[in-house]
């Protein structure tokens, strides 16, 4: 069953995401990224953000493991084979962001095993005022599956 | 890491410093599970991994996309925002392996009055081997 272009712009529920210390710290130290933008305040205020931020990739933990995305995919199909996190705003500890997941776009590509299709997926993430913070999209392959 | 160069001065086609990265470790494909969500057996079962063809274990795509934002950051240090990161995966990372992180200046701009770097990133294994590669955009404030 492939997808078609009705799926564009299909959504899901919206979820609220709090950004919590612990699970920065966490996520920062299991890529053992150190930089002190993420722990130390004072080095933080001197910076260009002016205050503590997250490390780059962190949206991609903004799931609350409940939220489903907005179509049904067959999991065996899918290649997560790109990812782009695009920011309008700083995101910081203690923001409570409200995320939800869009289809961005889907296109077919003459693969060399057939047609293959592309599916973006956007997870936008707006502050309390409704202003877009950041988009995380993820970029899947929807493959043919071997018979 | 070392800095010998000016955020502001960088230009185009210049080769930034890389970094490279301690080898990955089950621990550590534990830790980024626990605190990405991502708990596919795929990353933590060595049996699971074993029984889809592979020889155990391999790395989250996203822990690597990680060494790329950690090492784009520390190139922004102080001075910069990061406005764009993005990474197309490759080769497969499994643990033990140690991985390097390079860039290249691609482009800078004006946007906005604000002065903007391209840069151009590559994660690989020290055999050579891609395990991704992608592009990120910093803004000077």
């Amino acid at each position: 069953m492939d997808l078609d272009k009705s799926v564009i712009g299909l959504t899901s529920t919206e979820y609220v995401f709090e950004v919590e210390s612990r699970h920065v710290g966490q996520f920062a130290a299991a890529i053992g990224d150190d930089h002190p933008l993420y722990s130390d305040e004072n080095y933080a205020k001197q910076s260009a953000y002016a205050g503590l931020i997250v490390p780059p990739t962190f949206p991609i933990a903004m799931n609350d493991g409940k939220t489903k995305m907005p179509l049904d995919l067959d999991q065996r199909r899918m290649l997560h084979g790109e990812q782009e996190f695009i920011y309008y705003k700083p995101i910081r500890i203690g923001d409570r962001l409200r995320c939800q997941i869009k289809v961005h776009d889907l296109y077919d590509k003459e693969g060399k095993s057939g047609k293959m299709q592309f599916l973006k997926l956007d997870t936008e993430m707006k502050n309390e005022t409704g202003e877009l913070v950041c988009i995380s999209r993820m970029n899947i392959v929807y493959r043919a599956l071997a018979n | 890491m070392i800095k010998d160069w000016v955020l502001e001065e960088l230009t185009v086609d210049q080769k930034l410093e890389p970094m490279v990265k301690p080898p990955i470790t089950k621990v550590q494909l534990a830790q980024y599970a626990g605190a990405s969500g991502d708990f596919n057996p795929l990353h933590l079962d060595d049996d699971f991994a074993q029984k889809i063809g592979m020889d155990g274990v391999i790395a989250h795509g996203m822990l690597v996309m990680g060494f790329l934002g950690e090492y784009v950051m520390k190139i922004a240090g102080q001075e910069a925002r990061i406005a764009n990161i993005n990474m197309r995966f490759g080769k497969m990372t499994v643990p033990g392996d140690e991985i390097r992180c390079s860039g290249i200046v691609e482009r800078t701009y004006e946007e906005e009055g604000k002065r903007c770097i391209a840069l151009e990133l590559t994660a690989e294994k020290i055999s050579g081997e891609v395990v991704g590669s992608g592009s990120a955009i910093l803004q000077l404030t």
